[in-house]
């Protein structure tokens, strides 16, 4: 191992590869160091991952790579006890190429990435934790690793090492430390079906993919979603909430809500005779704009997860991971030309998110999670208003339709008055507009 | 299912030393709801009435990171399993 590098990428997650895998076709020499023993093993996402961000590193990635399905149909759930209101899309055109969006596992679709990362040029180092950096001065010139004599040098490092992002927080780029209502807890199953009985189930041809987001009784009103993916030969069933509103919701688990969500009578039917396969964990930043670390500091800059660029509204992350890992390398290319990785030659980084859907997006939705966690109505009343509402109108008990809307209006109006509502609907359209 | 059963599933390479540390225990004795022991997805965190202490069960940690942003003391030195242990993932 050569004792210098041009860059130490810290993290083989979706950005710190995609990063890799720029930096290498450049002909940089790049070191990627991962702590898990694969690249992917320590690695979860819900499992939707976008074609047009991850095809600008790689063209025809789904040719090659292990994706389970091209999604066709979204849908999302309002959750009430033991009802639903269901809305969603599908298109046909979602099923064929350019394709809109997939499903996939990250363990093993991370560890084909890498596969091509190292085929381009890069050097992975796995089973390798990054403890601290290595400084000469208060310049950063490199890092440690827990290995025996495992210092590595080099002129700049990108950080990608997720949500948990100590090393951003130790070199003081995380202002203030993450607030637990900027953190979502999630947990996931995976739930092995064969593939017939998942098409028939979802309604899906051959290879086709369908998407679930569940919101309302299904996280017991709290702030949160629960969601239901299609793999080749099984489901990833999870859900998350803050992680401030759980610790809140005194002696709940996230695995009681889990188990909850797996229960609803909507939810069974379409899990029945799965077996489980595995049990996992992660939080997601979901602090958005305003919990943004300090993107890049001299020799150093932060991405994907590490970030916070996450869009929890959009159910968005991997796209933004993968971009903003390519935003840094072609930033370090340029900072590598010029010989000059200070921080004002590494703010182009920045510059470039700014000017991209990325931050375009976290700038525009940056008061959402502030209002809908003081306005907790908008995962608990609204789904279950929305569901008695339908109820209501779809009994059929011989009372004429104009009483039974004034029925509903006088039930939804004795939990929540009308100006309440009016209210409601202004600061929805406020911060989602 | 319970937790116990679900981690069954999991792969794991469990190292001798555990990566989580509580700083300071009267810390905990004072702390009224002890969220640790119910905001954990893998209950790595359980409450020792006689000990008066915070039992980790750190060889079953998914390592989320939930417990150092839930602790309201910041009271858990979290770090990242030496390189090759905890969690190994089959489908992540």
């Amino acid at each position: 191992m050569s004792d210098k590098f041009d860059v130490i990428i810290v993290g083989a997650g979706p950005s710190g590869l995609a990063a890799g895998y720029m930096l290498a076709k450049e002909g940089m020499d790049v070191i990627i160091v991962e702590r898990g023993d694969h690249p992917g093993t320590k690695n979860v996402m819900g499992g939707v991952l976008y074609r047009q961000p991850t095809e600008e590193i790689i063209p025809k990635f789904w040719e090659k790579a292990p994706v389970e399905r091209a999604i066709v149909e979204q849908r999302m759930w309002l959750v009430d006890k033991e009802s639903v209101v269901t809305l969603g899309h599908r298109s046909k055109g979602f099923g064929t190429e350019p394709y809109n969006n997939f499903t996939v596992l990250r363990a093993k679709f991370d560890r084909w990435f890498a596969e091509q990362v190292v085929d381009a040029g890069a050097l992975l180092i796995t089973e390798t934790v990054v403890e601290d950096f290595l400084y000469d001065g208060s310049r950063i010139v490199g890092v440690k690793t827990g290995r025996e004599q495992g210092d590595i040098r080099a002129n700049v490092i990108i950080l990608a090492e997720g949500v948990n992002s100590l090393l951003a927080q130790k070199v003081g780029l995380q202002r203030d430390g993450i607030n637990s209502s900027e953190l979502a807890v999630a947990v996931k199953e995976i739930i092995t079906l064969p593939k017939e009985k998942i098409e028939d189930r979802f309604n899906l041809e051959e290879g086709e993919g369908a998407t679930i987001e569940l919101v309302g009784d299904s996280t017991f009103g709290m702030m949160g979603t629960g969601f239901i993916y299609t793999n080749k030969d099984s489901l990833s069933v999870g859900c998350g909430v803050l992680v401030s509103q759980l610790v809140e919701h005194e002696g709940l688990n996230p695995n009681e809500i889990l188990e909850h969500m797996k229960s609803h009578p909507a939810v069974k039917p379409l899990l029945q005779g799965g077996e489980s396969n595995e049990y996992l964990a992660h939080m997601i930043p979901e602090g958005g704009y305003r919990a943004m670390p300090k993107l890049y500091r001299d020799n150093v800059l932060v991405v994907g997860d590490a970030a916070m660029l996450c869009n929890g509204i959009h159910r968005e992350g991997s796209n933004m991971a993968l971009t903003s890992g390519k935003f840094a390398a072609e930033t370090v290319i340029a900072a590598h030309q010029r010989g000059d990785y200070s921080a004002g030659m590494l703010s182009e980084y920045q510059s470039k998110l700014e000017k991209s859907f990325v931050l375009k997006d976290l700038k525009k939705y940056q008061n959402v999670g502030v209002v809908m966690e003081r306005n907790r109505h908008f995962f608990s009343f609204y789904p279950h208003a929305v569901n008695a509402a339908l109820e209501e109108f779809l009994t059929v008990d011989s009372v004429p339709k104009k009483e039974k809307q004034q029925r509903i209006w006088n039930e939804v109006t004795s939990q929540r008055s009308k100006y309440e509502i009016i209210k409601d609907l202004y600061r929805g359209w406020r911060v989602m507009g | 299912m319970t937790i116990e059963d679900k981690l069954f599933l999991n792969r794991f390479q469990a190292d001798k030393h555990s990566h989580l540390k509580i700083r300071d225990r009267d810390v905990c004795r004072s702390c009224e709801r002890k969220p640790c022991t119910y905001i954990c997805p893998a209950k790595v965190y359980a409450w020792d009435e006689k000990e008066e202490r915070i039992d980790t069960a750190y060889e079953g940690c998914l390592e989320c990171g939930t417990c150092r942003y839930g602790c309201a003391h910041d009271n858990i030195d979290w770090r990242n399993p030496r390189g090759g242990f905890g969690i190994m993932y089959k489908n992540g």
